[in-house]
């Protein structure tokens, strides 16, 4: 199933093989990325706009250095920390052990862990929370870190198959047992020779889980908790629209340099190995 | 000795832990969509969603799922293509991070980038204004219908990007070749090899993102505070208790109704992903 959303794999993907001749650059391929690169590029433009001018329009970073100091944000930033940090915790200690468990051991099961974990990103989170109304207990309700319980679930498609992808781009077998018949316990293969390997999958499958949990409204509004997001919708002062943008914007910039910075790692590792194989 | 004679325990936690966290809830959804405030069982929920208002969400948010599969699922193969055959590798990088963050970019940051492009005071407003096309006065709405479809649009034509370039990348040059061998022109490669073989993943495409706008509710929410009819907002607006308070439980037959088609859904994506997988590998 739709192992094409692993970012991962998507990022591999390997660069179109080319003809000898030059192709033209066609009208058709401007045309889509003229528009595509207007509908894509005008909304942050428009965003950045609001979030670096007061009200006078004026450039300005007042929108940006007053956030912390308006009330209610520094509350909500801290409960969305929180949240996100269990969520991680959630995640390094039960997902990803059970990704290289399937992989090592179970790969019989790895067709029903896909379709598992594919699951949450048709599921409706609206759903979910109006289920767990009726179905959590009332000591697991009153805590907003039922919330984090259920953003690992809603990340699975992210989490899981970003490191099911990279389990499958390593020799995971020669590894393991290279390192078993070197002396190495279980602890100490999975600790200093998986998860290095991994570590592009870990850290994309962190930032999208991160973005995943900093962005999320549905569950948390309707669980009446004041994450960033809620605030963004709560927050009213006057007419000033101008701080509820640079909050949001704020989200989708961190995103998207720590996605590119990881993914240009990832290229320099690459190329860095493949240098010194060639050098060898 | 004991993991010889259990070997699926260890994955026993996870298994228990998203039993917990999806499994219980659908079942609770189930079972309250079938009784009453006071417990006992009744159909009179479901009656009463396949009528009136609730039908009216049901049969709106069907048509703004259909809108923004195939819309953007169109245009999405087209970009996706474009990027693909494109010879500069930073763009084909930088625009695989993009679709990867914009495919889960819905929601309030979302919402509130388009007040900034398209709301009453927005920058695109503003410019088309300075031209005498300021579509707000002609009938344009940021927080009607069509509003929250536009703005769909910005995580739907992502996520058909990632959802459709490994299918292009088994589009292979040898067809091609092959074909222009034979004196096929471009139009005859397209009909005759490109579309058909691509057509099943195209199709696997937009149904995912059917269920992708089906189930989305943060976006339409925020953009709308909750006066536009759509399923998902209507169960929110039953869970938040802006209504009649006895009528909780219609939300759970809201939601099973929700669940039916996404179910639907999800066996014709099996279905057509099964084709699809015939060529492309």
């Amino acid at each position: 199933m739709a192992e094409e959303l692993a970012l991962e794999e998507v990022l591999n993907e390997s660069p179109v093989r080319r003809s000898g001749r030059r192709r033209r650059p066609s009208l058709w391929r401007t045309v889509v990325f003229l528009f595509a690169g207007l509908y894509f590029l005008l909304p942050i433009y428009a965003g950045m706009k609001f979030t670096l001018q007061d009200i006078h329009g004026h450039f300005s970073f007042g929108a940006i250095t007053s956030l912390p100091h308006v009330a209610g944000f520094a509350d909500a930033f801290w409960l969305s920390m929180r949240l996100a940090g269990a969520t991680l915790v959630i995640e390094a200690i039960l997902v990803v052990p059970t990704a290289i468990y399937v992989h090592l051991r179970l790969p019989r099961l790895r067709r029903l862990f896909e379709f598992i974990t594919i699951l949450p990103i048709v599921f409706p989170p609206i759903v979910l929370i109006l289920g767990l109304t009726r179905a959590a207990p009332l000591w697991i309700r009153a805590s907003p870190y039922m919330l984090s319980a259920e953003y690992v679930i809603l990340s699975l498609p992210f989490v899981y198959r970003s490191l099911d992808a990279g389990l499958s781009a390593i020799d995971l077998k020669t590894l393991t047992e290279a390192a078993r018949s070197l002396g190495g316990n279980w602890v100490k293969t999975v600790w200093r020779v998986i998860l290095p390997n991994l570590r592009p999958a870990l850290l994309s499958a962190l930032v999208l889980s991160m973005a995943l949990v900093l962005g999320e409204y549905t569950m948390a509004s309707l669980d009446l908790w004041t994450t960033i997001p809620v605030w963004i919708v709560q927050f009213q002062q006057g007419s000033n629209g101008h701080i509820q943008i640079a909050a949001s914007m704020m989200g989708l910039i961190v995103t998207w340099v720590l996605l590119t910075v990881i993914v240009s790692i990832d290229r320099t590792e690459a190329r860095r190995r493949k240098a010194t194989k060639a050098a060898l | 000795m004991f993991r010889a004679i259990f070997p699926g325990i260890a994955v026993a936690p996870f298994l228990i832990y998203t039993f917990l966290g999806l499994g219980v809830p659908v079942i609770a959804v189930v079972i309250n969509a079938f009784h009453s405030q006071t417990g006992k069982f009744t159909t009179a929920n479901i009656k009463l969603v396949t009528t009136g208002i609730y039908r009216l969400g049901m049969y709106n948010s069907i048509k703004l799922s259909l809108i923004t599969a195939i819309i953007p699922g169109v245009l999405g193969v087209f970009l996706a293509y474009a990027i693909h055959t494109s010879r500069s590798s930073w763009l084909r990088r930088l625009t695989t991070t993009a679709s990867g963050v914009l495919a889960n970019f819905g929601g309030v940051n979302l919402t509130f980038m388009f007040i900034a492009t398209l709301g009453s005071t927005g920058v695109l407003t503003a410019w088309l204004a300075a031209v005498h096309l300021n579509p707000w006065n002609h009938g344009f709405s940021l927080y009607s219908f069509y509003g929250v479809a536009f703005v769909y649009l910005y995580f739907q034509i992502p996520l058909m990007v990632l959802v459709i370039t490994p299918a292009l990348g088994g589009l292979r040059p040898a067809w091609r070749e092959a074909a222009q061998n034979m004196g096929a022109s471009n139009w005859r490669y397209w009909r005759y090899v490109g579309v058909p073989v691509l057509l099943p993943s195209v199709l696997g495409g937009m149904l995912l993102l059917f269920g992708s706008s089906f189930a989305a509710y943060a976006t339409a929410q925020s953009l709308t505070t909750g006066i536009i009819a759509l399923a998902p907002i209507q169960i929110g607006n039953l869970l938040d208790g802006n209504v009649i308070s006895n009528e909780v439980n219609v939300g759970f037959a809201i939601a099973l109704g929700m669940l039916v088609v996404l179910t639907v859904t999800m066996v014709c994506y099996g279905l057509v992903r099964r084709r699809a997988s015939k060529w492309l590998r």
